[in-house]
């Protein structure tokens, strides 16, 4: 397992130490950062109304916000537990068909038109908040069952055993039908009809409160364990951490996220077909992870968005897309291990700290005072 | 390097770059045809998987579609432009597209091609009631969705049953299927054929399923050859059933071996040797050896401009085109303006009460989007060579 | 007479499982690497045969030459390029190293030679061997044996030869071979050598069988070999024989009994018992963990 010499930590304090140091108050980060939330949604909003951002280009925003929580989500297994999970396409498999058939079964209960979706009410919003934390249940569930066997094992062990599960998910929602004897997910024609729940609002609602509940995690003492366990897990067993529980907490973690991801998913497309959650499907998350650096969720989340919108912007490319991603995974492993942006976190609130206290990123000082600051790009979702 | 951004701004930062490149992709893709944008011109978008893993089947379309606004580069007195796009097998890319083709102002499309993305683009464009042909997506489902989706390819259930009429034509009392289980078209087929076969007094003791990817098939096919069956049913793509066409044989099995349209690469791309494919018989609307004058002419055009045999699917390709520029030739007979709304309306009426002669054979609707056409079955001669054994009438 | 030719379905595609398990296994038990784009390699080899046979015309023999040095000269290559550079490297960054190798064989191919499969032309001529009521077909059997006379080269190299004494040696503490004047480095090259080769041969016998060769070929085969080589022990020769065969009868026992759809799903199932159980596989040894 990896361990941290020349990088900083990935959960600092925030602010260096120095002579005379003025703070910002846990309220006021908690609410610069939701306000930023909050001006992002609302402007993004009317952009949309507005018919600025088009239809299809608020389609592949949605589809952005979505990687962004599936690479997140499997951050949290590789980047900060250190293992590697080949099936999280088969976690956000299961929670795209829980959620949708979730939400299409009890429509009728809710009152709940198709129209509903668009126009907002607030039954349609409480059955979709539902359906969502459904779809990410179940993928826990599904996290718990496959992850207390995979744990035990080490490595390569856990990628294959994860792959193979991944695998029979596939074959369990192309079959499920013939066992239980009505129709649930379709078979292998797939479930269609999904009403389309997904827009920007929702999406990125979702994206922001994904992005704080997991960072949150990952500064709490059960975050710190689950850091303890990548770098050394002889010590931190040593040490008194309950290796077997953080391991699946982690893990179920990873699998809740991807579950709500596929929930998301289910509602952009309209249609879920077991056979695209494949292998493939998990590899193009991972590069997603690796690429943006693992145990950086701003990493993660950079990489998300770029990956989503190159391959968009660059449709005449899409041969070579493939064969790329392949060359950029090697090339990253060989020079750049650790991945672009390595285990880096940026803080807003640390930012702002910094220009209180006179220490600007273009002065020469402070970049002595804390190099990592120099790359600085990003804000996280919270102080 | 020295400013920092929040990651909201990232995201307005990302919209923008959509949007920029979003417009620059659009710039693009007019650049190239409309040098006289001052004339009259229509858009007509092309949507199927042009790279990937089902890319023969997409760029098979698309080279019938081209083929026949080739020959036919306008309608009425407005010239077409073609905006093609690559959702390269997937429903997400193909949602994408979709919604950048109505973006760039297409007044109709041809595609999907395969079921699933064409689901998704069915259940998207009901809204927009934006007239779609898919050349290939024979999932029953396809059309289900709004009156503004029509085919040119006939359904699974429909082909299962002509397979099923024609089991019984030739005497055959016993059948056994074997079938991938992670295709929708081929549990469609199978399922029809089943079903037929049954109210025909058609038995069958062996349905067998393979996953996608297999490759091996000898335990299946052990298990349906011993339950003594007089044919087996084998509704899947070419790949498989050459590989199954020739364990079958390995195995000593010299019976009647027949499937559907999914086979029609089969002896032009040697997936099964001709002594294999001997006693083996497919259905399909359209087969390059057809001796009809129509598809010879087709046949022989396609091949000065592509220079390879044509495919079931390039002659879907080119008969859904067909069926969508005649729909939108009617349209604008009757008066009608495509800039306005209500043209799109006016195309799907129209298309739906037309009647197209394409080289699959006559093509009509009957009140949904389904064609009413025949149907071929293939047969093979000593040589590998197909040739049509019937012709099955709508 | 279904069950001598199920028996031999089995015995086929167990011993196609096997061949590539070695592969895994050489491999496994020299440096740790799960070795992704062994797979892959073999879908390379089936493509070289389809070049040699149906492009450029040639025959058979030379066919199966160049697939098998092709293998061997591809696998050395990504050895070379691409987990050398990593051998000090953490495991994880390995592994996704060779998800990537896989990624980008598959992905080229599909590049280069199209998505569509290619239909490899067939190597001999054969007929079906009959037997009291059962037909047998001559593929099978021809796969069988060159998979008995392979496994046997195999294990009289490892363990009658100098070179595979080496490959011993590095296995059980790469230092201390290091140390006793063993040339580390050309023994992994070595071992990525037989392996490949391994998989060329199993390339062969594939592309004999199932005819085909398409880009994603490697992928399930791949997969499933490596839950043989893992059922059987890791880094265990005759484990990897046990578990070819014991995936491919499961394979097969599972079809014939019509639960074919639910064929993958038992393989994994039976993979997960079988680690849960006895972590190490069944004939491999306890490795104890060094702190």
């Amino acid at each position: 397992m990896r361990t941290q010499t020349t990088d900083k930590p990935v959960i600092s304090l925030g602010a260096t130490a120095g002579p005379v140091q003025r703070r910002l108050s846990m309220p006021m980060r908690y609410a610069m950062n939701a306000l930023l939330v909050l001006a992002f949604l609302l402007v993004g909003n009317l952009l949309v109304d507005g018919g600025v951002i088009t239809r299809y280009q608020t389609t592949v925003l949605e589809q952005v916000g979505i990687y962004i929580i599936m690479a997140v989500s499997l951050n949290v297994a590789t980047g900060y537990l250190g293992q590697l999970p080949l099936g999280h396409a088969g976690f956000m498999s299961v929670g795209g068909y829980a959620c949708a058939i979730f939400l299409m079964r009890l429509e009728p209960v809710f009152g709940v038109g198709a129209r509903d979706f668009v126009t907002g009410s607030p039954a349609a919003l409480a059955l979709l908040v539902l359906a969502l934390l459904f779809g990410g249940a179940v993928a826990a569930v599904c996290g718990i069952i496959i992850g207390v066997p995979a744990l035990r094992l080490k490595g390569d062990y856990l990628a294959i055993i994860t792959l193979g599960f991944a695998e029979i998910i596939r074959v369990v929602m192309q079959n499920v039908d013939a066992v239980l004897g009505f129709e649930l997910t379709g078979g292998a024609k797939g479930l269609t009809g999904i009403p389309s729940y997904t827009n920007f609002v929702n999406t990125f609602a979702v994206v922001a409160v994904s992005l704080f509940v997991i960072h949150a995690l990952m500064k709490s003492r059960h975050g710190r364990a689950i850091l303890a366990i990548r770098d050394n897990e002889v010590a931190a067993e040593a040490s008194g951490v309950n290796v077997t529980y953080y391991k699946t907490l982690a893990f179920v973690a990873s699998a809740f996220f991807a579950g709500v991801g596929g929930g998301l998913y289910a509602g952009c497309v309209g249609v879920m077909a077991p056979a695209k959650f494949g292998f493939m499907k998990s590899i193009e998350i991972l590069v997603m992870v690796v690429l943006g650096g693992m145990g950086s969720m701003i990493g993660s989340v950079l990489s998300a968005t770029v990956l989503t919108i190159l391959p968009e912007a660059l449709r005449a490319f899409s041969d070579y897309r493939m064969v790329a991603y392949a060359v950029v995974l090697i090339l990253v492993m060989i020079f750049r291990p650790q991945g672009l942006l390595g285990s880096y976190d940026f803080s807003l609130s640390r930012w702002v700290e910094n220009a209180l206290n006179g220490r600007l990123p273009w002065k020469d000082a402070p970049v002595a005072a804390d190099p990592g600051d120099h790359d600085a790009k990003e804000a996280n979702v919270h102080a | 390097m020295t400013h920092s951004l929040s990651r909201r701004d990232l995201f307005k930062f990302g919209g923008l770059a959509a949007a920029g490149l979003g417009g620059a992709s659009l710039l693009a893709g007019c650049g190239g045809t409309s040098a006289s944008s001052s004339d009259k011109t229509i858009k007509i978008g092309v949507l199927g998987p042009f790279s990937g893993s089902v890319a023969q089947y997409g760029i098979a379309c698309r080279n019938g579609a081209e083929l026949y606004f080739a020959n036919n580069p306008s309608i009425g007195d407005y010239a077409v432009e073609l905006d093609e796009q690559d959702e390269k097998g997937d429903a997400t890319e193909a949602l994408n597209a979709y919604n950048k083709m109505v973006e760039d102002g297409v007044i109709g499309i041809i595609g999907d091609v395969t079921s699933t993305p064409s689901i998704a683009v069915a259940q998207a464009s009901v809204a927009d009631n934006l007239p779609c042909v898919t050349p290939s997506a024979t999932a029953a489902e396809v059309i289900s969705f709004g009156p503004n989706t029509f085919r040119a390819c006939v359904t699974d259930p429909f082909q299962g049953k002509v397979m099923a009429d024609f089991a019984q034509s030739q005497g055959w009392k016993s059948v056994g299927t074997i079938y991938n289980n992670g295709d929708d078209y081929s549990t469609g087929v199978n399922g029809a054929f089943v079903e037929e076969a049954g109210k025909k007094g058609i038995s069958v003791p062996q349905q067998s399923a393979y996953q996608d990817g297999d490759v091996d098939f000898n335990s299946q096919l052990t298990t349906i050859i011993s339950a003594g069956v007089d044919a087996i049913f084998c509704p899947n793509y070419y790949q498989d059933d050459g590989k199954i066409i020739t364990q079958a044989r390995q195995q000593g099995f010299s019976g009647p071996i027949f499937g559907v349209d999914g086979w029609s690469n089969i002896a032009s791309g040697q997936y099964a040797s001709a002594a294999d494919l001997q006693n083996c018989y497919y259905c399909c609307s359209f087969v390059a050896t057809n001796e009809d004058a129509g598809v010879q002419e087709f046949v022989k055009a396609y091949k000065e401009k592509f220079n390879e045999d044509p495919t079931n699917f390039c002659a879907l390709g080119y008969d859904a085109a067909n069926v969508l520029a005649q729909g939108i030739k009617g349209a604008l007979d009757a008066g009608g303006d495509p800039a306005k709304d209500d043209f799109k309306q006016a195309v799907i009426d129209q298309i739906a009460k037309g009647k197209v002669q394409g080289v699959t054979g006559a093509i009509s609707y009957d009140g949904t989007g389904d064609p009413v056409k025949s149907t071929l079955v293939i047969s093979f001669d000593a040589d590998g060579t197909e040739k049509v054994f019937t012709t099955i009438d709508a | 007479m279904t069950v001598l030719t199920q028996v031999l379905n089995g015995l086929q595609l167990g011993s196609i499982y096997a061949l590539v398990a070695l592969g895994y296994t050489m491999v496994y038990g020299i440096i740790l690497l799960l070795n992704f784009a062994h797979g892959d390699i073999i879908m390379a080899g089936a493509y070289i045969s389809w070049i040699v046979m149906a492009q450029l015309g040639l025959g058979p023999v030379l066919a199966i030459v160049l697939s098998v040095a092709g293998c061997t000269l591809l696998g050395v290559l990504i050895d070379k390029v691409a987990y050398a550079p990593l051998r000090e490297a953490p495991r994880l960054s390995i592994l996704i190293t060779a998800i990537g190798v896989s990624y980008f064989l598959e992905n080229g191919a599909q590049l280069v030679f199209g998505a569509d499969a290619k239909v490899v032309p067939s190597y001999v001529d054969v007929g079906n061997v009959q037997i009291g009521a059962a037909q047998l077909s001559t593929v099978a059997l021809i796969t069988v044996v060159v998979t008995v006379v392979s496994t046997a080269v195999l294990t009289f190299l490892v363990q009658r030869t100098k070179l595979g004494k080496a490959m011993r040696a590095v296995s059980e503490d790469m230092g201390a071979a290091r140390l006793m004047g063993i040339n580390v480095n050309s023994t992994i090259s070595f071992t990525f050598a037989m392996g490949s080769a391994l998989a060329g041969i199993g390339a062969v016998l594939y592309s004999m069988a199932y005819t085909q060769a398409s880009p994603t070929m490697g992928i399930m085969l791949g997969t499933k070999a490596f839950v043989a080589a893992v059922l059987g022990g890791i880094g265990s020769i005759p484990g990897a024989v046990i578990g070819g065969l014991l995936v491919g009868f499961a394979e097969v026992f599972v079809s014939a009994i019509g639960l074919s759809t639910w064929k993958d799903a038992v393989v994994f199932m039976l993979l997960i018992i079988v680690l849960v159980v006895r972590p190490t596989g069944i004939l491999g040894r306890t490795m104890s963990e060094k702190v």
